[in-house]
């Protein structure tokens, strides 16, 4: 059972200590995923624009950019708990977060709410960078921040999944490059799926990285591949379930306490 | 009214077709310095991450202080401070850091920061306080694990084999600090196979062995049934006469140590040397220690009845 208790100032100090560990590798958690985005930036652009036009009236590097940022968002929203998570089971520190009395919701909200911010910097700087290349429209600032907050959430909580999970640096390498990795370059980051084939379209439409990118893209330019409150439902859905098995995880201590 | 601080009651714990405890009943009391010995895979720390809430048991309670440390975790841990068996630290952060936050998990701010002064002082650590957890050497990593598990000032204390590895001026400086928080009031549950340090320090002890406790008493008693003694000798080149082999308790070299269960056998010895000319080039007569208490009860499994299972 999810036990809600007035420690709360427990649950405080495990996210600003979360925070505070990617906060001091900034360079490698925060300068390097966007230097990565302004890279697929600068090359899709220089490749693509004039060729490809998915929307009248909004040019290519224009599309490209919230793509870009809501694939960093989720990146490295993910990549936060899952490698707090798994560097702690290795080293075997993770047993001062085990001794605690924190309960299973104050862990899963103290890790859940520092990766959100890590994606959410992350993508908060990809964004201003952009702009001083791209003139980017906002159609509707609401729905940009619905699906930043969400898509940073669900996948903040696929990486507390995948860091229990995981045992060893490989099996979250592999669970990383084989499911992370395909479900946001298929989601729609770089293209419309409507530019696909049949097939790969029908087959978007089961990955909750196309809505989360479609919604979030919406809000920039008021057009999307699918409308926005579908999405919003989609994700929504998503989110409740995986924050549901991840607390469940917690709770029975799968892979945590023997 | 019961001072216990500690009750565990038929505790089982299976990994896959491994019995590790087999229905383990244990009560420690207030301020108790206690040690639960026993060789390696006795299953005293499996014991200890039960308490600790780290592993569950398959069946039976316990509970710290009347918290079930399963229904009420968040109390019972709140009561707990666990000193882990591994060297295990967090690479990015510091010293004062890491105290911080691990007091801050239990709710503690910073009007606790005194404390942690105190430990780090009482710890020699003072002059770490601000490095980083990868750039300590092992025995101040050692200093900085206990540290982490007293800064939230908890009653009851766990030391999962504290000393493994450690070097004897550290020992000695670790064992005077728990003693001086024992002093003031907390509790002390220590694991160790180093039965010198359990005999100097624990005032009751449990022998474990293969998942089962063969004996639980005070140290003063446990020692007080074995009134023999060790004799120990050394022989120059000649063995041991034969009619002396039934008293050999070990022999390293030519070194050999007779288990006595009274000084009047001495005599008998000393001459058996003498009748065949054994020239004896040291002589010790040893009180009997731990070991020797542990090594008869763990042979016998007879004795667990004798000492009672006290819960």
């Amino acid at each position: 059972m999810i036990q809600l208790h007035s420690n709360w100032r427990g649950a405080y100090t495990l996210f600003k200590k979360e925070l505070l560990r990617f906060w001091r590798v900034a360079f490698q958690t925060i300068a390097s995923p966007v230097l990565t985005a302004l890279l697929y930036l600068l090359i899709f652009s220089h490749v693509l624009s004039g060729h490809v036009k998915v929307y009248e009236e909004v040019a290519y590097t224009a599309f490209l950019i919230p793509g870009l940022i809501m694939m960093s968002i989720l990146q490295n929203a993910f990549a936060n708990s899952s490698s707090s998570l798994i560097q702690s089971k290795v080293m075997g520190n993770i047993v001062f977060i085990l001794l605690t009395p924190l309960t299973h919701l104050q862990l899963f909200l103290a890790f859940l709410a520092a990766s959100m911010i890590r994606g959410l910097m992350v993508g908060i700087v990809i964004y201003v960078v952009a702009l001083f290349f791209v003139d980017l429209p906002v159609a509707n600032g609401a729905w940009i921040l619905t699906f930043a907050f969400l898509g940073s959430a669900l996948l903040g909580t696929f990486g507390i999944i995948a860091g229990i999970w995981a045992e060893k640096f490989d099996q979250m390498a592999a669970f990383q490059n084989f499911v992370i990795m395909p479900l946001t370059f298929l989601s729609g980051v770089f293209y419309s799926i409507h530019s696909l084939p049949q097939f790969w379209q029908t087959l978007s439409h089961f990955n909750p990285f196309f809505y989360m990118i479609d919604g979030f893209r919406y809000g920039f330019f008021g057009k999307g591949d699918v409308s926005p409150w579908f999405s919003l439902t989609v994700v929504v859905g998503f989110l409740l379930a995986l924050a549901w098995g991840c607390l469940k995880m917690l709770e029975s201590g799968y892979k945590l306490r023997t | 009214m019961s001072s216990s601080v500690v009750k565990i009651n038929g505790i089982h714990k299976h990994f896959g077709g491994l019995h590790a405890l087999k229905g383990i009943d244990l009560t420690i009391e207030q301020g108790e310095f206690f040690g639960l010995l026993g060789p390696n895979g006795a299953g005293k720390s499996t014991l200890i991450n039960i308490l600790a809430g780290l592993t569950k048991p398959t069946s039976g309670r316990v509970s710290v202080m009347g918290f079930d440390v399963d229904q009420q975790y968040q109390q019972a841990r709140k009561l707990l401070g666990v000193v882990p068996q591994e060297l295990v630290f967090d690479p990015f952060f510091n010293v004062r850091e890491m105290l911080r936050f691990q007091a801050g998990y239990f709710g503690r701010g910073r009007e606790n920061d005194a404390w942690v002064d105190e430990i780090l002082e009482g710890l020699g650590l003072t002059e770490k306080a601000h490095t980083n957890m990868r750039r300590l050497s092992g025995g101040m990593k050692r200093r900085a694990l206990i540290a982490q598990a007293l800064a939230h000032r908890p009653p009851v204390i766990v030391l999962d084999e504290p000393t493994a590895g450690v070097d004897v001026e550290l020992r000695q400086m670790l064992w005077e600090f728990i003693k001086r928080l024992n002093r003031e009031g907390h509790t002390i549950i220590l694991t160790t196979h180093y039965l010198e340090e359990a005999e100097t320090l624990c005032r009751r002890v449990a022998m474990m062995k293969q998942g089962e406790i063969v004996a639980l008493d005070s140290t003063v008693n446990m020692l007080n049934q074995f009134s023999g003694k060790n004799l120990v000798l050394k022989l120059s080149g000649a063995p041991l006469p034969s009619g002396l082999e039934q008293l050999l308790k070990s022999k390293e070299d030519q070194t050999y140590t007779l288990a006595l269960s009274d000084l009047d056998q001495m005599e008998g010895v000393l001459s058996t040397l003498r009748l065949e000319n054994v020239k004896v080039e040291d002589i010790q007569l040893k009180e009997a220690d731990l070991e020797d208490v542990f090594l008869s009860l763990v042979g016998s499994s007879a004795l667990k009845s004798e000492m009672g299972d006290v819960a």
